[in-house]
C-alpha cells in the first residue's frame, strides 16, 4: 500500500517536471543547439567525404553519434518526443484550471483582496445608489466587457472580464506544437527506416541496371511516406521514384508513368535562366488513362497522393558526334569521327588505344560573365547616384557556346577528366580551341589552348605538330630551316653546325619542352662552352629563336603541302607562332594520346523531378495555422477583469491582467475615468 | 505557467451563496465601438486608401490576377488600421506615394532619365534615394547620440524626424526600384526584396518604422540612439556590399525565387528581425542602466523592459508566420515543407531562441510577487500612524504580531528584489544574444553555410 503509494508520488513528482516550465525552457534550448550541429556538419553526404574531413580518429566516433544524420537520429528524435510528452502533459494539466479561468467571473471576491490589487482605486459616486448598478454594468457592455453581478449584504460586486480568447491562445499554439511534431514524424524518415528493420527492406548498389535492382531493394507501391528522384531523358520514360539511403538506393513504385516530351529552359535576355519547365504526360497505372502536364519550378503536380516537383535537369544521352586527332606522330592517320552519348562508355580499342571513354556531360550552352566583380572606374557617386537598372554587366556576359566532359580511363582504371569547348573563344583578337584536363574533381582544369589558322581551323596546328614531334623529320626540317637563316655563300662548317643544333634543339624539345632545352643550358655538357650567366641566358634566347624559326618554316611546309601560297614573313604572324609553341609545351602535361574535337551534336536532355508522399502534411498545416492563430491570440488578447464593488458610499474599482505590461496601467485609468463619469464621480487621481 | 499577476481571490465563507446571476453580455461588439471613435481625420485618410486602390485597380486590373487583386484589396484595411492606431504613418505613406509616384512619373518609361532629370539623379532614382536613406540614418544616429550625451532635446528632435525622413527615402527608393526593374522589361520586373542589398534596405526601414512607432508609444526619444546604432551597422553593411559588390544591380528572379510566397514570406520574416534587433538594443540600454551607466538619461528601465517584451512579441509573432509561409513555399519549390536546410534550421533556432524567452518571462515570478510583498506591506505600515518600523514599549499583542509580519515581509522583498533584478537582468542579456543568434540566421548562414538558399549568398 504504501509502495504502491510511493510510486504514485515519484509519478507524480515526473509528471510535475515534465510539464514545468523549467523543463520546457530547458528543452527548446537543447533542441536549438542540437539543430545546430546538422548545419554544421553537412548532413548525409558519402562516407569517404567524411573520413577525409574528419580524419580516422574522429569519423566513427561522429559517426556513431549518428552526427551525419543528426534529424533522423535516435537522440535527436529523442528530444522532440520530450518536447512533445511535455507540451501534452502541459496542456492536460493546464486544462481544468484555465477552462475554469475563462469561463469564471471570480465574483466571489472579497473587499480585502480586492484592495490588495495593484490597480485599484476608490470613488464617490454622486449618483443615486439605484441607478449606479445601471450606470456600470452599461458602461462595462459599452467597453466590451461580460460581466456577472454579486449580491451582497453591503452592496454588490459586479466582476466583468475581456479578453479570454487569449487563454485559448494557449491551446492553440501548444496543441499545435504537438500536431506540427506528429505530422512531420509521419513524414520523416521513420517509416522507412521501420521498413528496413522489419520489412527486410536493404539498399542496393546505384551502379548496376534497374532491372538487376533485388526485391528487397523494391518497396511496396502502398508505402505512404516517401521522398525520391526521378530522372527521364526526353522521350523517355518511368514508374519509379529513386530514393537514396547510406550510399545506396531504394526504389520506390509510383502509381503511375511519367515520360517526358520535352524539357525546357527559357532565358532572360542576359542569358540567366528564367524558367525550367517539363512537358510531362502521366499515365494511370491502374486505368491507363493518360494526360499531359507541364510541371516548373514553383508549381508542383499532384496526381493519386504523390506530388511532382521539378528539382532539376542533367543531360539525357545528348549525342556527341566527335573527331578524334592523334597526337602521335608519325602515324599521320586522317582525323577520324566516332559518335558517343553522354552518359555511356565506349572502348576506343579499334582505333588502337587501350583507354575507355566515358562521356560525361554536354552543356549547349554556357554564360560567363567577362567583368571583373566590381565596376572599374567612376567615382564613388555612380555607385550611389542613379537606378539601380544598368546594364554594362549585361555587355560582359557572353555565351561560349557548347561544352562537353569525358573521362579517358586507362587499362590500369586511372582515369583523367576533360572540358572541351566546341567553339573556338577568342581572346585578344586570336581564335582559340579550349580542352581543359584534370586528374581529379579537386583541381581546376588545365587548359590546353590550340590556336587556329586563318581557316578558323586547328588542322595548322596539328601539321606543324606531327612534323615537330616526327624524329624522321628533323633533319628536313632543320634542313629548311638553315637553309633560310644561313646566307648562301657563308662557312659550310658553319652552316652544318647550325643545322646540328637546329636538329638537337628538336630532339631536346621533343622529348621534354622547354625544359629539357633549359636543363640542357643549365648542365655541364653546355658548360663547357660558356661561364657566365649571361651568356647562358643570350643561349636560351637562341634556342627559343631556333624554335619559333623552326615553327615559321614547319608552317610553310605545311602550306607547301596543302597547295596554299608561302607568307611574307612579318611581325603579324608572331603571335601564331607563340601560341602554336605554347600549345606544344602544354601538350606535355595533356594526359592524352589524342584530342577528341566535338563538331555536331543532338541534344537531349533529361528531367530530375522530385516524388514525395507526405500523409503528415495537413496535420502540419493545421498546427501551423493554430500555432499563428494562438501566438497572435496569446501575444495580443489582453485579458483583463474589471471588478466594481458598489457600496452604499464607494465604489471600489480593482483590475487585473496577465499581462505584465505598462499598458494595463493606462487601460486601468482609462476605465476609472469612465466610470467615474458614468457614476458622477471624481475621476482618482493616483 | 503563470496565469495571473494578482492574487486568486479565496471564495469568500462570509457571504452566503445567492443563485448565480445571468451572465450578461457585452450590448455592441468593441470593434463597433472603435470604429465609433473614428474621427474625421479618420475616415479621410481611410478613403483616400479606397481611392487609391479604386484608381490602381481600374488602371491596372487587367493586368492584374488573382493574387495581385486580393492583394491589393487586403492593403486598404491593413494600411487604414495601421494609421488609425498610428497616426504618424498616415503622413509617412501620404509622402512616400507622393515621392515614389513623382519619381515614377519623371521616369516616363525611360531609364536613361535617371542620369538626365536633376530630381531624379538627385534625388528620387532607386539608388539616390536608398544613398539619402543611408545618410539620414547616419546623421539621425549622430543626433540621437548627442541627445543623449548632452540632454539636448533639440538634438533628439532632429534625430526623430531624420529617421523618419531616412524611413520614407528607405520606402521611396524600394518602390522606385520595383518600378526600374519593369523598366529593364517586363519580364524581369519584380519586387525588391529578392537579394541582400534589397532586403538590407528593408530591414534598416522596417527597423525604424518599428522604433518610430515605440518612441511616439512611450514618449521618449532616449532609446534612439542605440537602435539607430543598430541600424547604421546595417547600412554600413549596405554600403559595404552595394560598392565592392557592385549588389545594387537589379537582377532578373531566377525560378525558384518567381512564386508569390516571397512577397509574404520575405517581409513578414523582416518584421521579425526588426522585432529582434530593437528588443536586443532596448536589452542593452537595460544592461546599462542597471549598471549605473546613463541610467538617469536612459528611459525607466520598467519602459525598457515592456519595450523589450513588445518588440519580441511583435517580432516573434511575425517571425512565426514567416517561418510558416517558408514551409508552405518550400513545401511547393522544393517539396518538401521541412528539410532541414541551413537556412530553415537557424530559423527553426531563433524561433526557439525566443520562444524560450517568452517562456522564462512567464517563469519570472519575482517582479509579480515583489509587487505583491510591496502591496502587503504598504497595506501593513498603514495601519500605523508614525514610525511602523520601530519598536514600542507599549505595543500591544496584535501590534507585536504586525511587526513581526512586517520583518518577515521586508525581508522577504529584499529577497525578491533581488531574485526580480536577475531574471530581468538574463531577460535582457538573453535578447541581446539573440540578436546574434538572428543575425547569424539572417547573414552567417549565408556567408558560411551552403544550402538551398543560397541565392542569398554575398
Amino acid at each position: 500500500m504504501q509502495r504502491a503509494s510511493a510510486r504514485a508520488s515519484t509519478l507524480e513528482a515526473l509528471i510535475e517536471l515534465l510539464s514545468s516550465m523549467r523543463f520546457a525552457i530547458s528543452l527548446l534550448t537543447v533542441l536549438a543547439i542540437a539543430s545546430v550541429i546538422g548545419t554544421v556538419v553537412q548532413q548525409n553526404e558519402p562516407a569517404n567525404a567524411y573520413l577525409n574531413q574528419f580524419g580516422q580518429f574522429w569519423d566513427p566516433v561522429f559517426a556513431r553519434m549518428d552526427l551525419y544524420a543528426v534529424y533522423g537520429a535516435v537522440w535527436f528524435l529523442a528530444i522532440l518526443a520530450f518536447l512533445v510528452l511535455s507540451t501534452t502533459l502541459c496542456i492536460v494539466r493546464q486544462s481544468v484550471p484555465i477552462v475554469r479561468e475563462i469561463r469564471g467571473f471570480r465574483e466571489r471576491a472579497r473587499e480585502a483582496s480586492l484592495r490588495l490589487f495593484a490597480h485599484q482605486a476608490s470613488l464617490a459616486p454622486t449618483l443615486p445608489p439605484q441607478a449606479r448598478r445601471d450606470a456600470v454594468t452599461a458602461y462595462l457592455a459599452g467597453a466590451g466587457f461580460r460581466f456577472r453581478v454579486d449580491e451582497r449584504e453591503d452592496g454588490a460586486l459586479i466582476a466583468a472580464r475581456q479578453g479570454a480568447a487569449g487563454r485559448i491562445g494557449y491551446f492553440l499554439a501548444h496543441g499545435a506544437i504537438v500536431l506540427i511534431c506528429v505530422g512531420g514524424l509521419l513524414d520523416g524518415n521513420l517509416p522507412l527506416a521501420w521498413q528496413m528493420k522489419l520489412g527486410g527492406k536493404a539498399p542496393a548498389s546505384g551502379d548496376q541496371p534497374v532491372a538487376h535492382i533485388p526485391a528487397s531493394a523494391r518497396l511496396d507501391r502502398s508505402n505512404w511516406s516517401y521522398r525520391g528522384n526521378i530522372y527521364i531523358p526526353e522521350g523517355g520514360d518511368t514508374d519509379f521514384a529513386v530514393l537514396n539511403v547510406d550510399d545506396g538506393v531504394l526504389l520506390q513504385p509510383l502509381p503511375f508513368k511519367v515520360a517526358l516530351k520535352r524539357f525546357r529552359i527559357d532565358h532572360y535576355p542576359s542569358g540567366m535562366p528564367r524558367r525550367y519547365a517539363s512537358d510531362l504526360v502521366l499515365t494511370d497505372s491502374d486505368s491507363s488513362q493518360s494526360f499531359e502536364r507541364t510541371l516548373e519550378v514553383n508549381k508542383p503536380i499532384e496526381y493519386r497522393g504523390v506530388t511532382l516537383f521539378q528539382s532539376g535537369f542533367d543531360d539525357g544521352g545528348s549525342l556527341l558526334r566527335l573527331t578524334m586527332r592523334d597526337f602521335v606522330p608519325g602515324g599521320a592517320r586522317p582525323p577520324h569521327p566516332l559518335e558517343v552519348e553522354v552518359g555511356s562508355r565506349l572502348s576506343l580499342q579499334k582505333f588502337g588505344y587501350d583507354y575507355t571513354l566515358e562521356a560525361t556531360g554536354f552543356r549547349p550552352i554556357n554564360v560567363e560573365n567577362f567583368a571583373p566583380p566590381a565596376p572599374a572606374g567612376g567615382s564613388l557617386f555612380d555607385h550611389f547616384l542613379g537606378s539601380g537598372a544598368r546594364t554594362q554587366i549585361d555587355e560582359n556576359l557572353r555565351n561560349l557556346g557548347p561544352v562537353y566532359t569525358f573521362k579517358l580511363r586507362d587499362a590500369a582504371g586511372q582515369a583523367r577528366e576533360f572540358s572541351n569547348y566546341m567553339l573556338p573563344l577568342e581572346l585578344s583578337g586570336h581564335k582559340y580551341l579550349f580542352s581543359g584536363v584534370r586528374a581529379s574533381q579537386m583541381e581546376a582544369f588545365n587548359y590546353l589552348r590550340i590556336p587556329l589558322d586563318d581557316n578558323d581551323s586547328a588542322d595548322t596546328w596539328f601539321a606543324i605538330r606531327q612534323i615537330f614531334f616526327d624524329p624522321a623529320r628533323h633533319a628536313a626540317l632543320a634542313a629548311r630551316f638553315t637553309a633560310r637563316v644561313f646566307e648562301p655563300g657563308g662557312e659550310d662548317t658553319l652552316r652544318e653546325r647550325l643545322k646540328a643544333a637546329a636538329e638537337h634543339t628538336l630532339t631536346l624539345f621533343t622529348h621534354g619542352g622547354l625544359d629539357a632545352i633549359s636543363d640542357f643550358v643549365e648542365s655541364k655538357a653546355f658548360d663547357e662552352h660558356t661561364t657566365s650567366e649571361e651568356e647562358r641566358q643570350r643561349a636560351g634566347a637562341a634556342f627559343l629563336q631556333i624554335l619559333q624559326g623552326m615553327v615559321w618554316d614547319a608552317w610553310m611546309s605545311v602550306r607547301e603541302a596543302a597547295g596554299q601560297d608561302a607568307l611574307e614573313p612579318g611581325d603579324e604572324h608572331a603571335p601564331f607562332i607563340r601560341d602554336t609553341l605554347i600549345a606544344m609545351v602544354d601538350g606535355f602535361r595533356y594526359d592524352a594520346p589524342f584530342y577528341l574535337q566535338l563538331t555536331n551534336y543532338e541534344h537531349r536532355q533529361a528531367t530530375i523531378l522530385q516524388a514525395t508522399r507526405s500523409p503528415g502534411k495537413p496535420l502540419v498545416y493545421l498546427g501551423s495555422l493554430l500555432l499563428a492563430l494562438g501566438v497572435f491570440a496569446m501575444l495580443y488578447i489582453r485579458e483583463r477583469r474589471l471588478f466594481v464593488l458598489l457600496k452604499c458610499d464607494e465604489a471600489l474599482i480593482a483590475m487585473s491582467s496577465n499581462r505584465k505590461a505598462i499598458d494595463v496601467e493606462e487601460t486601468f485609468a482609462h476605465h476609472c475615468d469612465g466610470l467615474a463619469i458614468a457614476l458622477g464621480a471624481v475621476a482618482p487621481r493616483n | 505557467m503563470e496565469l495571473a499577476s494578482s492574487p486568486l481571490p479565496a471564495p469568500s465563507p462570509s457571504v452566503g451563496k445567492p443563485p448565480a446571476a445571468p451572465e450578461a453580455k457585452p450590448a455592441a461588439p468593441a470593434l463597433a465601438g472603435w470604429l465609433k471613435q473614428r474621427g474625421f481625420g479618420d475616415w479621410f485618410y481611410a478613403l483616400a486608401l479606397v481611392a487609391g486602390a479604386c484608381v490602381a485597380y481600374f488602371r491596372y486590373g487587367a493586368a492584374m490576377d488573382g493574387y495581385d487583386t486580393a492583394i491589393l484589396v487586403l492593403h486598404v484595411p491593413l494600411l487604414a488600421a495601421l494609421g488609425w492606431a498610428w497616426r504618424p504613418f498616415r503622413l509617412f505613406l501620404a509622402t512616400v506615394a507622393a515621392l515614389a509616384l513623382a519619381g515614377i512619373w519623371l521616369y516616363q518609361g525611360d531609364l536613361a532619365r535617371a542620369e538626365q532629370v536633376f530630381f531624379l539623379k538627385y534625388l528620387l532614382s532607386s539608388q539616390t534615394a536608398i544613398a539619402w536613406m543611408s545618410a539620414c540614418f547616419f546623421i539621425a544616429t549622430g543626433a540621437y547620440c548627442l541627445g543623449l550625451a548632452a540632454r539636448a532635446g533639440f538634438a533628439e528632435r532632429t534625430g526623430s524626424a531624420l529617421t523618419w525622413a531616412a524611413a520614407i527615402m528607405g520606402a521611396v527608393g524600394l518602390s522606385v526600384r520595383w518600378y526600374e526593374s519593369y523598366l529593364l522589361g517586363p519580364d524581369i520586373g519584380h519586387i525588391p526584396i529578392s537579394n541582400l542589398y534589397e532586403v538590407f534596405v528593408l530591414f534598416s526601414l522596417v527597423t525604424a518604422l518599428l522604433y518610430l512607432f515605440y518612441e511616439g508609444r512611450y514618449g521618449t526619444r532616449r532609446l534612439g540612439a542605440f537602435v539607430l546604432l543598430a541600424i547604421s551597422v546595417a547600412v554600413a553593411f549596405l554600403l559595404w556590399y552595394a560598392f565592392t559588390r557592385g549588389a545594387y544591380q537589379i537582377q532578373p528572379l531566377v525560378p525558384a525565387l518567381q512564386s508569390y510566397w516571397m512577397k509574404i514570406h520575405v517581409p513578414a520574416n523582416f518584421v521579425g528581425y526588426g522585432g529582434f534587433a530593437l528588443a536586443a538594443m532596448a536589452g542593452l540600454a537595460w544592461l546599462l542602466s542597471a549598471r549605473g551607466t546613463l541610467a538617469e538619461r536612459l528611459p525607466a528601465p520598467e519602459v525598457l523592459e515592456d519595450v523589450m517584451y513588445k518588440a519580441i512579441a511583435i517580432g516573434f509573432a511575425f517571425f512565426t508566420i514567416a517561418t510558416i509561409l517558408g514551409a508552405l513555399w518550400a513545401a511547393e519549390a522544393w517539396g518538401s515543407y521541412w528539410s532541414w536546410d541551413p537556412k530553415e534550421t537557424w530559423a527553426l533556432i531563433v524561433w526557439l531562441n525566443y520562444a524560450a524567452w517568452l517562456h522564462i518571462r512567464l517563469a519570472n515570478g519575482a517582479g509579480g510577487r515583489l509587487k505583491n510583498c510591496q502591496r502587503r506591506i504598504a497595506a501593513l505600515e498603514s495601519q500605523f500612524a508614525p514610525s511602523p518600523r520601530e519598536e514600542h514599549s507599549n505595543d500591544d499583542e496584535r501590534t507585536a504580531e504586525i511587526r513581526t509580519r512586517l520583518a518577515e515581509l521586508t525581508a522577504q522583498e529584499s529577497v525578491l528584489k533581488r531574485r526580480g533584478h536577475k531574471e530581468k537582468a538574463m531577460l535582457a542579456w538573453w535578447a541581446l544574444a539573440g540578436l546574434l543568434v538572428t543575425t547569424f540566421a539572417f547573414l552567417g548562414v549565408n556567408l558560411f553555410l551552403s544550402g538551398l538558399h543560397s541565392y542569398g549568398s554575398l
